[in-house]
């Protein structure tokens, strides 16, 4: 509890900014659902031929998974992409059901006798919708208003993987960090807004309901009044304005860093401001987002452009794999700079103890003493075609017993714990030196190459050549070890990834 | 204001292709009179009321309102020139007493104050002093007190003509006859013409100036009270034996 505080004291103006972008993201979506479903509630209770239909595809919407929803969204022109927009198109489409389904059962509730009363008075049809159906209506409308604002606290957390901000971006980072003070930090914020939206509705609902109708509007009014400023404060402060850069990154540890790190490069020596669209999900939803724009930079691999972006064989030759990847990206508009100077791949693994006691260097050396060790690996390693079985055909390499599969996070400390002597980890893993582990030299060039670098669109470094400059001058400046530390910083130490980022900026210029 | 308030010209109403409702009713209905239609229940009486103010149109023949026959009214105008009471009264429940009667004046516009008049007006005529009702709910009324809101609702913008659908219908007998006196002292000072459906004889006897009986949707009599009291006719005979008879005034 007292770490959360301390979280939440530190990171106080984030918290505030991210509940900000989040409530923005809930009361917009919420509203333009309101404004489309209501009438088309209205509009299918007086066709009930249309109302099965229409439901039904509204629950289909209803069903598919959030994660999937942004997933779909994401080559669509206009209302998809990454950013808060396609956020809200997903939030609005899931609060569609809700409330076109209470608005119809609303209406269909009400006594026909009063609605021939109201009719046989000589009302329009609008009167009557006005004066009776909408008011006997609207406390089951508010119901349904309240369900899909509820439920969008809910999946908005989730648009912090397409980097809409909100309080998923504490989840995701606390999810890449597995540090559970980070997530609480932007679970336990994100469910008292729902619990406080969920209240204020119901309130609201209730004030309906009761014999004594003339309700004060005071309440509704103020809490209104006080999410506009909220979201409109967010909504500025988020807005792209003139010269800002927009760095991307995927959502682990080291690419938040790596993110971080451009960020900050470019706010120090061009003054320009680096809008930081952290934590996107995946290779591909950067990949994407590069594409349309909607990012400028963000640092990916090359082994994983060439076989995941653009779907090219397998190749172990760095620099082959380099001009390769570097090319395609040219003839998409984007430029590949020079590898930062690691190289993320696989990493076999033993404890540095061993290492020095039997004169291991290299994988070849591990492969003869390997009978007599036992090794751990990942469900994954076991599995790629460049994992483990061509690791053992080319290195020769024989264990005692058949290999433990086990989780790659608990491999490290299998392997520290003496549990498995031999691994498979990650070459820049924060625990390969706070567990005092050694990597092996893939002597015989096994492992594809993984080497980090940056990759930016082509426009955006012609139109702004410092920041090239600054961009290109970070090549070669990160060697696997600096890496590693600064990970271990972030995931071990559970520190604070700007300040690392700044430490680290601060080292490299003396 | 023509004598003639109401006029069925031959009017044959169905419902579907097979059913029907009314079968050629022609009646006349002059200005200021109280017309009570009796019979069975499913017998065509609510059908002939909702054809005079247009929520119903006929299949053949005219129904003529004021001179006009309902097919050339405007809906809506002609709506707003018929008081209807119906059996459940329908009161809006989001809307206070005051309001509920309130809501066809400020529809055309009156200006506060008369339209704040016109319901203290009302109530009082009902017997029912605003200063303890105005700003009640209908469901803190009891049924008696909600069929005289129903009725100070239709009164609202003073139409000529009044229909009304077994009003008085779920009420218990003491009630029932309490109202049947108001009805009269209102009639006296408001001089409507009304048009009332009722399955009690009675009601129909205390009531009414003319009494039209509808049988399987014909009218098989339309006469004075005394005529169809000592009809010797069987049809109306065996109807009148059939149809309770309240203890009213």
């Amino acid at each position: 509890m007292s770490r959360l505080l301390a979280f939440w004291s530190a990171h106080w103006s984030e918290l505030v900014r991210l509940l900000g972008q989040h409530i923005m993201l809930v009361f917009v979506s919420t509203l333009v659902a309101v404004v489309i479903a209501v009438p088309l509630g209205i509009f299918a209770s007086r066709r009930p031929r249309l109302a099965t239909p229409l439901t039904g595809v509204a629950n289909m919407v209803q069903t598919i998974p959030s994660l999937a929803m942004f997933g779909f969204l994401l080559p669509v022109p206009l209302v998809g992409g990454v950013g808060a927009r396609a956020a809200l198109v997903v939030l609005i489409l899931y609060g569609l059901l809700p409330i076109v389904r209470t608005t119809i059962a609303g209406l269909r509730g009400i006594d026909p006798v009063v609605r021939e009363a109201g009719i046989a008075m000589g009302m329009t049809d609008r009167e009557l919708l006005r004066l009776v159906e909408l008011p006997l209506a609207l406390p089951s409308i508010i119901a349904g208003v309240r369900v899909a604002a509820v439920v969008g606290v809910g999946s908005a957390t989730i648009a912090a993987a397409i980097g809409a901000g909100g309080l998923g971006e504490f989840i995701y980072r606390g999810l890449s960090m597995v540090d559970t003070t980070v997530i609480l930090g932007g679970a336990i914020p994100a469910a008292g807004l729902a619990l406080a939206v969920d209240g204020l509705l119901y309130g609201f609902e209730r004030s309906l309901t009761r014999r004594r109708r003339r309700m004060r509007p005071a309440i509704p009014v103020a809490a209104a009044s006080a999410i506009l400023v909220l979201l409109f404060g967010s909504f500025v402060a988020g807005r792209r304005t003139g010269d800002t850069i927009v760095i991307g990154s995927k959502n682990f540890t080291e690419q938040l860093v790596l993110g971080e790190l451009l960020a900050q490069s470019i706010e120090r020596q061009t003054g320009m401001k680096a809008v930081r669209k952290l934590n996107l999900g995946g290779t591909l939803i950067c990949d994407r987002a590069l594409l349309t724009g909607d990012i400028d930079a963000y640092v990916e691999y090359t082994g994983t452009a060439l076989t995941a972006v653009f779907h090219e064989p397998v190749e172990r030759d760095p620099a082959r794999v380099f001009e390769i990847v570097r090319e395609r990206y040219a003839g998409t508009g984007r430029t590949l700079l020079p590898p930062l100077g690691f190289n993320n791949t696989f990493a076999i693994l033993v404890r540095a103890r061993d290492a020095r006691e039997r004169g291991l260097k290299t994988i070849d050396d591990a492969a003869r003493v390997a009978p007599s060790w036992r090794a751990g690996f990942g469900y994954e390693f076991l599995e790629r075609p460049d994992g483990f079985p061509g690791l053992a055909k080319t290195y020769g390499l024989r264990f005692a017993g058949t290999p433990r599969v086990m989780d790659l996070t608990l491999s490290y400390r299998a392997l520290a714990a003496g549990q498995v002597d031999l691994i498979a980890g990650d070459a820049t893993a924060g625990l390969i030196q706070g567990l005092d582990l050694f990597q092996l030299e893939d002597n015989r060039r096994y492992f594809p190459p993984y080497d980090a670098a940056i990759v930016a669109r082509a426009e955006l470094l012609l139109r702004y050549p410092e920041v090239r400059t600054v961009l290109e001058q970070l090549s070669g400046r990160i060697s696997a070890a600096d890496m590693r530390s600064l990970n271990y910083a972030a995931d071990a130490e559970h520190r604070d990834i700007p300040q690392i980022v700044s430490e680290f900026l601060a080292r490299q210029s003396h | 204001m023509p004598p003639q308030a109401i006029e069925f010209r031959g009017v044959t109403f169905s419902r579907g292709a097979e059913r029907r409702v009314l079968d050629r009713v022609s009646l006349t209905i002059e200005t200021g009179a109280v017309v009570a239609l009796v019979g069975r229940s499913g017998a065509g009486k609510t059908t002939i009321l909702k054809l005079v103010n247009r929520l119903l149109l006929p299949d053949d023949g005219e129904v003529v309102v004021e001179g006009r026959t309902t097919r050339d009214w405007d809906p809506i105008v002609l709506r707003r020139r018929i008081g209807y009471v119906l059996q459940d009264v329908g009161l809006f429940p989001h809307l206070t007493i005051g309001d509920n009667i309130a809501v066809i004046p400020r529809l055309e516009r009156w200006p506060t104050a008369r339209t704040k008049a016109r319901v203290t007006e009302l109530l009082h005529l009902v017997g029912l002093p605003p200063e303890r009702f105005e700003t009640r709910w209908p469901d803190e009324l009891s049924g008696g007190q909600r069929q005289r809101v129903g009725v100070a609702r239709a009164l609202a913008v003073d139409p000529p003509v009044l229909l009304m659908d077994e009003p008085f219908g779920a009420l218990d007998p003491v009630t029932r006859a309490e109202l049947h006196a108001e009805f009269h002292r209102i009639q006296e000072q408001v001089r409507k013409t009304i048009m009332i459906v009722t399955h009690d004889m009675g009601e129909a006897f205390a009531l009414a100036d003319r009494i039209g009986v509808v049988d399987e949707g014909a009218l098989v009599a339309f006469a004075r009270p005394d005529e169809i009291r000592n009809s010797g006719e069987p049809r109306i005979r065996r109807l009148l034996d059939s149809m309770p008879v309240g203890r009213t005034s």
